[in-house]
């Protein structure tokens, strides 16, 4: 009881001077513009001038087939991103934290790809996906040849259907599965050995420990991944654009690229309605997986 | 020998198709730097007639005045001081939500939270920053990182931050030593460890940056290594050889950066994320 009444005296030596320096640059710099957004979203706009237009921009987006496909493409390029850096990051941090030699190296190998600046790599794999000339092609073509089986090898950023789209998500999944995998690593180590060992006696095998072991207790790392590729997915703008600019025509546009083009065409109420619809389906797509984690985290 | 082999199997599967999967497009990268421009057309893993790498660097570094080493230096800038900013605004809030619990942080953990979930408003943003006087400036564009990258440093110091002793600070508080001082004196060099964490992962993440780039800081004088690596992209549609040697100039800060920290930023991330 004392001390409670001194402590309400005397001054906390944990000002709240501390925080103001971060807290007036994101207000200024993210929390005003996006509070702004949800206004400008429904105007005709020039930065300068603005025209009330109520729900036009959005009934645009959703009616016009060049925006409306950024939704699907959005979705797709999410799920395979996330769905696909899951699996490989989960099989490659077993792989590199069992019995292999060269560990630390394959570690490095597969890490630094994350590091690497995005448009350089997309800008590389674009010239090793080129229908003619690339070298995975070249090799497709020649290795068919020995078979005798005549193809020019898929289009990969050019073919007119989904399959440029899937092209990014698996160099957006070459470039960022170091980092799964290291999360996935961290949960690993998480993992007691005598759970193994104890499975080992009752004469289970490698199946049993993934199935009965390893995949339950990876869950909170699972989850992190998910949950942050799966945002990332979503957001994903800079490997597309530079891969494809969202072509062929605008078959692998995505929420965020479609909104680069409105703004570069000066359409800036519609592209901040872009940037609404963006946020809401973010929101709306990793919330229940936020929640679903987190709900089975407390029951264990 | 053949008892080496049976225990050892899965290195002399691993690791070819390890360094084929994750290392070719490097050596590629290497390669069609290192040609003359008509054998950079060739798309393959031989190199040309002639070593050519330190001319195609020199063409590059060369080309347009020296729009490359403007950007560079522009790139370094923006790195250096938005990461110095990003580690001392957020460790000393951090520092501040990790020890003072009431209304006030939950509603910042709330904040946090949208930081590193809410897409950026763009537009907004522009509009923001013209009002500012910022647009299309240096400053205005470190602001932006600082403000973006927060909420990540936040949560990783925040997590640290709770794991060293109140008593230390309460012992420094009765001493007298409050507020900033508190911060400078006694919690900041605790924070070593993951600072490095911190440094790594921002700077490495700023520095490959190209969309807040394109959108807020457009215009050739500004330029940053990522935006000249995309105009170069379409420049160069006659010249692979320099347009590779432009992304091999690029790669080498993250590998500078990989090289002497690889070992502390797998441990870091793992200790921050086995936490979180």
């Amino acid at each position: 009881m004392m001390a409670k009444v001194q402590k309400k005296k005397m001054k906390s030596p944990y000002s709240y001077w501390l925080v103001a320096p971060v807290a007036i640059i994101f207000l200024i710099f993210f929390i005003i513009p996006t509070l702004v957004s949800f206004f400008f979203s429904m105007t005709r706009w020039t930065l300068f001038d603005w025209e009330f237009v109520g729900f036009e921009n959005f009934v645009q987006y959703f009616k016009e087939a060049s925006l409306a496909i950024g939704f699907k493409n959005t979705l797709i390029y999410g799920f395979v991103t996330s769905g696909l850096k899951v699996v490989f990051g989960l099989a490659l941090a077993i792989l590199l934290t069992g019995r292999l030699r060269a560990k630390g190296f394959l570690r490095s190998v597969v890490y630094f790809p994350v590091l690497v600046s995005t448009i350089g790599v997309g800008l590389t794999f674009g010239v090793l996906m080129d229908p003619n000339y690339g070298i995975i092609n070249t090799t497709i073509v020649s290795l068919a040849d020995k078979v005798g089986w005549q193809t020019y090898g898929p289009g990969w950023l050019v073919d007119p259907n989904l399959l440029p789209l899937f092209s990014i998500a698996f160099v957006d999944v070459w470039k960022g599965v170091g980092m799964a995998t290291v999360i996935f690593m961290a949960g690993l180590a998480t993992i007691p050995q005598e759970y193994y060992e104890a499975l080992s006696v009752d004469g289970g095998g490698a199946w049993d420990k993934f199935k009965n072991i390893t995949l339950p207790l990876v869950q909170p790392a699972m989850a992190a991944v998910i949950i942050l590729s799966f945002i990332g997915g979503l957001r994903s703008f800079d490997l597309i654009w530079a891969m494809t600019n969202g072509g062929p025509g605008f078959l692998s546009d995505v929420i965020a690229s479609i909104n680069y083009k409105q703004y570069q065409a000066g359409f800036y109420g519609l592209a901040t309605a872009g940037n609404v619809i963006l946020l809401i389906f973010v929101l709306a797509l990793t919330g229940p997986i936020y929640w679903y984690f987190n709900k089975k985290e407390r029951q264990a | 020998m053949k008892r080496f082999l049976k225990k050892n199997w899965i290195d002399f599967v691993a690791i070819p198709i390890g360094l084929f999967i994750f290392a070719a497009p490097f050596y590629f990268i290497f390669v069609t730097a290192s040609k003359n421009a008509k054998e950079s057309f060739q798309f393959n893993f031989n190199f040309g007639e002639k070593f050519l790498l330190w001319e195609n660097i020199k063409t590059v570094l060369a080309t347009d005045d020296g729009i490359v080493i403007r950007a560079f230096i522009n790139s370094t800038i923006l790195t250096i001081v938005s990461v110095t900013l990003v580690v001392f605004v957020s460790s000393m809030a951090a520092f501040i939500f990790a020890r003072r619990p009431s209304k006030w942080t939950t509603f910042a953990n709330i904040m946090v939270l949208a930081g590193l979930v809410v897409p950026p408003a763009i537009v907004p943003t522009i509009w923001v920053l013209q009002k500012l006087h910022l647009f299309k400036t240096m400053q205005g564009l470190i602001f932006i990182e600082v403000a973006y990258s927060a909420a990540f440093a936040i949560l990783i110091y925040k997590g640290f931050i709770a794991s060293i002793p109140k008593e230390i600070d309460e012992a420094a508080a009765m001493d007298g030593c409050t507020g900033f001082s508190l911060y400078r004196r006694i919690i900041f060099p605790l924070l070593m460890p993951v600072n490095v964490t911190i440094i790594v992962t921002t700077s490495v993440a700023i520095f490959n940056d190209f969309t807040n780039p394109l959108y807020f800081l457009p215009g050739a004088e500004n330029t940053t290594v990522q935006l000249t690596l995309y105009y170069f992209s379409s420049a160069y549609l006659t010249q692979y050889n320099l347009l590779f040697t432009d992304i091999l100039l690029i790669t080498i800060p993250p590998l500078i950066v990989f090289i002497i920290f690889n070992k502390r930023i797998v441990s870091g991330l793992t200790a921050g994320s086995v936490k979180g």
